[in-house]
């Protein structure tokens, strides 16, 4: 059998898994009656029909015709690495992971590192541009956030400000 | 009168000092983020929601309100300055505003929107005040199976009036109520699919959601288009004021769209965008005048009807927020979440418990509309300024924006590793064809529908006739059946197709 819709096979595949999921989560849960409605009765029914919607969808990806396959297309993985790993790595750098033995660093260090790895995501790099960019950014981060917004952030790392 | 009681009541509390620069400055942001292609209001609205938290609630409503004005023409600028749509209610202005500014004729082209939605923002404003405390009035005498089905009506209201597949996009409404299924249920204590992560258990945050998917997600869609090449009218606005003969043609377009905008935009789902569509569509219908340049040629009644329409139904979709709590798109799910954070319930009890906000809350949408005419005409150099700001800025400071606003929430930084984890969940929608829009509006009912139906069912003993025995309930069941059918019918199912596709 061919798949006619990409799109619509794998998104349809993609609903009927997680409703599966959350069913058969929710069975765990006490499900009740309509009186008396437990914790898994309104997930239950919810990942039932959105499994009943999956399949319908993944269905039609099956059966109904399409210009050129609704392909997929490629992923980008390389701007999905650096944007995320740049996310992570400010969570990391601003918190610091103690398991791990890496220490706080605060804000500014993890603006720079936010700033670095997403924009090697992009299309060019180009690092002294990057590192103005940063500066910039982290300036006016300290600026609005910690000093206007007042909102709470370990600023340096906490060796240095112990 | 009593309409005039109540908007001198609002108006007394947003013309104080403080209320009026927060409507500022909302105004301000909302315009500047706005403004920057690729990202739409409700990334615009999520990321700058931290930046309101300090505030006393009725200022940090009246900043939101201002931010998502300013979103919204912050988009028509850039629709018509580098034919770039800015947000979805704004892809028909492209057509005729992208013309006229490569005709040199970006000023009027800019005066035009902003005129049009000016004029169509204080009729919305007035339809609000108007029409609010009835409305409320209905509400109060809704029970919880009323409630449950009004949510469903409203739930699929809003995917059969947006765009795309309508299984995708029911789908993602129930996924959205499925994540927010997330976290400690009320009534047992069970903490729900949290996995023993303690952090789960308060459930995930709808800041996290936006962020991730319309921000992280919009994100790396757009870097893995190639790069475009943008073509931005700097030098060529000259001259912003239309003619006569401009002014002429405008009036009776700016009128139609207002009207139709306002009705509209009541109506769940994607009202501000529905209603550019579909005013556009008129304005084509009609006759052209002796003299008129053709419409996707540059026709200034192209730009205007959509405009007035687009915003008078993002200031009438306040109506189903304000007075039955129901967010009717994903902006205004946003708002709701605002409102919770600030310890408010939206429902028809703010008008009476909370006269102030309520009401404040209207008066500094009329007002926002006056700063933003003010501040866009004359300080469009600027905004233009921005366009030519290239994206590989743009996007470093997006994704930090995002990052911090998502751990300023609440100074977790697990709320960090979620919203990178929604950051790929977002794209991979992107890839598979799923609009996100429907799944926030699930998230932020979820909690809501299964409350009204636990009461409902408790009520009627497990009976679920109650939903269609209680005439209310049944006549909202009703027409959202009927909705689905009409939709699916082959002959509008092919208009409908066809309606969301440029032409």
């Amino acid at each position: 059998m061919k798949i006619k819709s990409q799109k619509d096979f794998f998104a349809g595949l993609m609903f009927l898994v997680i409703g599966v999921a959350f069913a058969i989560g929710a069975i765990d849960y006490n499900v009740g009656t309509g009186a008396r409605m437990g914790p898994g009765y309104f997930p239950l029914i919810l990942g039932v029909l959105m499994s009943i919607l999956g399949l319908a969808i993944g269905a039609k990806g099956l059966v109904v015709e399409t210009a050129d396959g609704d392909k997929i297309g490629k992923w980008a993985w390389k701007q999905v690495f650096f944007i995320l790993a740049a996310n992570f790595a400010f969570g990391i750098l601003l918190v610091g992971v103690p398991s791990l033995g890496i220490p706080q660093f605060g804000l500014i260090v993890a603006i720079f590192g936010l700033v670095f790895i997403a924009s090697m995501g992009g299309y060019t790099f180009n690092a002294k541009e990057v590192l103005i960019l940063a500066i910039c950014l982290a300036v006016g981060s300290y600026v609005a956030f910690v000093w206007a917004l007042n909102l709470q952030f370990p600023v340096w790392p906490s060796f240095i400000t112990g | 009168m009593e309409l005039f009681d109540n908007l001198a009541l609002g108006f007394g509390v947003a013309f104080t000092f403080q209320n009026l620069i927060y409507c500022f400055i909302g105004c301000l942001l909302g315009t500047l983020i706005g403004i920057l292609p690729g990202i739409g209001p409700v990334a615009t609205i999520a990321m700058l929601l931290p930046a309101t938290y300090a505030l006393p609630p009725v200022a940090a409503l009246i900043m939101l309100a201002g931010i998502y004005y300013g979103a919204q023409y912050g988009g028509s600028t850039t629709a018509i300055l580098v034919n770039l749509p800015g947000e979805s209610s704004s892809v028909v202005t492209v057509i005729d505003g992208y013309q006229m500014a490569r005709k040199g004729r970006a000023g009027p082209a800019l005066a035009a929107a902003g005129i049009g939605s000016f004029f169509a923002g204080c009729v919305g404003t007035v339809i609000l005040a108007a029409f609010a405390p009835p409305l409320t009035e209905v509400a109060f005498k809704f029970g919880p199976a009323e409630y449950f089905s009004l949510m469903t009506l409203g739930l699929i209201g809003a995917v059969v009036l947006a765009s795309g597949s309508l299984l995708k996009a029911i789908a993602m409404i129930v996924l959205g109520l499925l994540f927010g299924m997330v976290g400690t249920d009320v009534n047992s204590g069970v903490a729900r699919y949290s996995f023993d992560i303690p952090e789960l258990t308060d459930g995930i945050d709808f800041v996290v959601i936006a962020m991730g998917v319309f921000g992280y997600g919009e994100i790396i869609a757009n870097l893995s288009k190639p790069e475009d090449e943008r073509e931005v009218f700097t030098a060529k606005v000259t001259g912003l004021m239309p003619t006569k003969e401009d002014f002429k043609r405008m009036i009776p377009a700016m009128l139609r769209g207002t009207a139709l905008g306002s009705a509209l935009g009541i109506l769940p789902g994607g009202g501000a965008m529905l209603s550019a569509f579909a005013a556009y569509t008129i304005e084509k219908k009609t006759k052209l005048r002796p003299g008129e340049v053709p419409f996707g040629q540059g026709n200034i009644r192209g730009v205007t009807a959509p405009e007035s329409a687009n915003n008078a139904g993002s200031q009438t979709s306040f109506i189903p927020l304000l007075t039955l709590g129901i967010p009717p798109n994903a902006v205004m799910a946003l708002m709701v979440g605002a409102m919770t954070i600030h310890n408010i319930q939206p429902g028809p009890q703010v008008m009476t418990s909370n006269p102030e906000l309520f009401w404040g809350l209207i008066a500094s949408m009329w007002l926002g509309n006056l700063m933003l005419i003010i501040l866009n005409l004359p300080l469009i150099g600027i905004w233009i300024k921005l366009l030519t700001v290239p994206y590989r800025w743009l996007f470093p400071a997006i994704v930090l924006f995002c990052a911090i606003g998502v751990y300023g929430t609440k100074n977790s930084v697990f709320d960090v590793w979620m919203v990178g984890i929604f950051g790929f969940i977002g794209y991979v929608f992107h890839k598979l064809g799923t609009e996100p829009a429907p799944l926030l509006l699930g998230f932020i009912l979820g909690p809501m529908m299964e409350e009204n139906l636990r009461r409902a069912l408790l009520l009627s003993r497990g009976d679920w006739s109650v939903f269609v025995t209680r005439p209310i309930s049944a006549s909202f069941l009703a027409l959202a059946v009927l909705l689905l059918i009409i939709v699916l019918l082959p002959a509008v199912k092919n208009r409908r197709e066809e309606a969301f596709v440029e032409d």
